[in-house]
């Protein structure tokens, strides 16, 4: 008896704790909104937060993009070939990475790369103390530390998507054209022709936009909430990977259901 | 890092950026491709469209005039009615035909016009009377197979 109530506590306590977190996050990001006009009269806070979350990341989105536009190449050529129509691969590599690949990759190294950074940053701060103090100085952490990177994330997410899309068309271009030898015209038209501005490219960067959105506040809310201690910091980064790749993923699943019907 | 650094870094993010978003948008998209602006609408009734659907492209010798606006269902006379959006650059006469082609094998469907010989144009609402259905595998079988059977006896 004792162990099944036990075991209906802890349901309970399971579900209560992740409601709570669900409302302090979604408390967290009206505060980010309301602070952010402050934090924009500082606007060089921003501005460093997008060097170090979308500068930084820039080699580990080109060279990723790079192989997994070629992978798309050599794969796709080998099933297209069967069916006489490699020239075709233009339009599969595009569309894969402009529709799916570009923002769902780019959200999960960007999670693994910046929100990892951002939690542990936070993270280590409140540990510190540094957030206290900064209250004591009548400083709200949320305009001096939280908005700027939410911002950041927001700004630089996007664009690491779109780089992403770009460099791994030309990763596909590299291995389509240039080794295997593919058409180059027909490669370049069959694309022109097939990728719709307003229902792909468009579509891709809405989606972008909401990784970007759900991977920075997962992080910047991990790192607000984490126990400051080693442990709990360490703790909160890995859920920020952890949840942020299954937010991704998910959302990319609803977000396609609606956009590509 | 001092600020003036930064600031350039970021700079040449967001300048890469929007290199890439413009070259996603000329040289991988269609959006320099499709320049059909001012459109005139005219409207045309099929037994069967087959495949067709909306934005499906409308040529003219083979050269893109326009786009499939919407398809209807007509339930009084129970046909589909297709809006077409032609380029206000290209006239056709009255009696143009419209056929449904389907381009490759297995490409998508488009519709094909073919000029008449009418003295008068088509203008906004006109109704393209001549029109021939998409081919339906089936059917096409099917009258082969009767017009064989009927030969064997």
């Amino acid at each position: 008896m004792n162990k099944l109530i036990n075991f209906f506590g802890n349901i309970g306590f399971a579900v209560r704790s992740r409601l709570y977190r669900l409302g302090a996050g979604t408390r967290l990001f009206f505060l980010t909104l309301i602070y952010s006009a402050d934090s924009f009269k500082r606007i060089h806070l921003t501005i460093r937060e997008v060097y170090f979350t979308g500068v930084l990341s820039l080699v580990i989105i080109v060279v990723s993009a790079f192989f997994v536009g070629m992978v798309l190449g050599l794969q796709g050529y080998y099933t297209l070939e069967k069916y006489g129509s490699s020239e075709a691969i233009g339009v599969l590599v595009a569309l894969a990475l402009v529709r799916e690949l570009g923002p769902v990759v780019t959200a999960l190294l960007f999670a693994g790369r910046a929100g990892t950074a951002i939690t542990a940053e936070i993270g280590l701060m409140k540990a510190t103390e540094q957030l206290s103090a900064m209250e004591m100085m009548a400083v709200s952490p949320v305009a001096r530390i939280i908005a700027p990177r939410f911002w950041a994330g927001m700004i630089s997410m996007p664009i690491l998507a779109t780089i992403f899309s770009m460099v791994g068309i030309l990763g596909g271009y590299f291995i389509a054209v240039l080794v295997i030898g593919v058409d180059e015209g027909a490669f370049w038209s069959q694309m022109q022709a097939n990728v719709d501005f307003s229902n792909d490219i468009v579509d891709g960067a809405i989606k972008s936009v909401v990784f970007g959105f759900a991977c920075t506040i997962i992080a910047l809310f991990e790192g607000f909430d984490a126990p400051p201690t080693a442990e709990g910091v360490s703790r909160a980064t890995t859920r920020t990977v952890v949840i942020s790749s299954l937010a991704v993923l998910g959302l990319d699943f609803i977000l396609t259901s609606f956009m590509f019907v | 890092m001092e600020r003036a650094k930064i600031d350039i870094w970021v700079g040449i993010l967001v300048a890469l950026g929007i290199a890439a978003f413009f070259a996603l948008a000329t040289k991988v998209g269609n959006l320099t491709s499709n320049d059909i602006r001012e459109t005139y609408t005219v409207l045309a009734h099929f037994e069967n469209i087959g495949g067709l659907k909306p934005r499906a492209p409308i040529k003219g010798a083979g050269v893109v005039v326009g786009r499939v606006k919407s398809i209807v269902f007509n339930t009084e006379a129970y046909h589909a009615i297709v809006e077409l959006d032609i380029d206000k650059r290209y006239v056709f006469p009255k009696d143009t035909f419209a056929n449904i082609y389907t381009s490759g094998l297995l490409g998508e469907q488009y519709i094909g016009l073919e000029a008449g010989g009418d003295e008068n144009n088509l203008v906004e609402g006109d109704l393209i009377t001549y029109t021939q259905d998409a081919v339906v595998l089936e059917k096409l079988i099917s009258q082969f197979l009767y017009s064989k059977a009927s030969e064997e006896d």
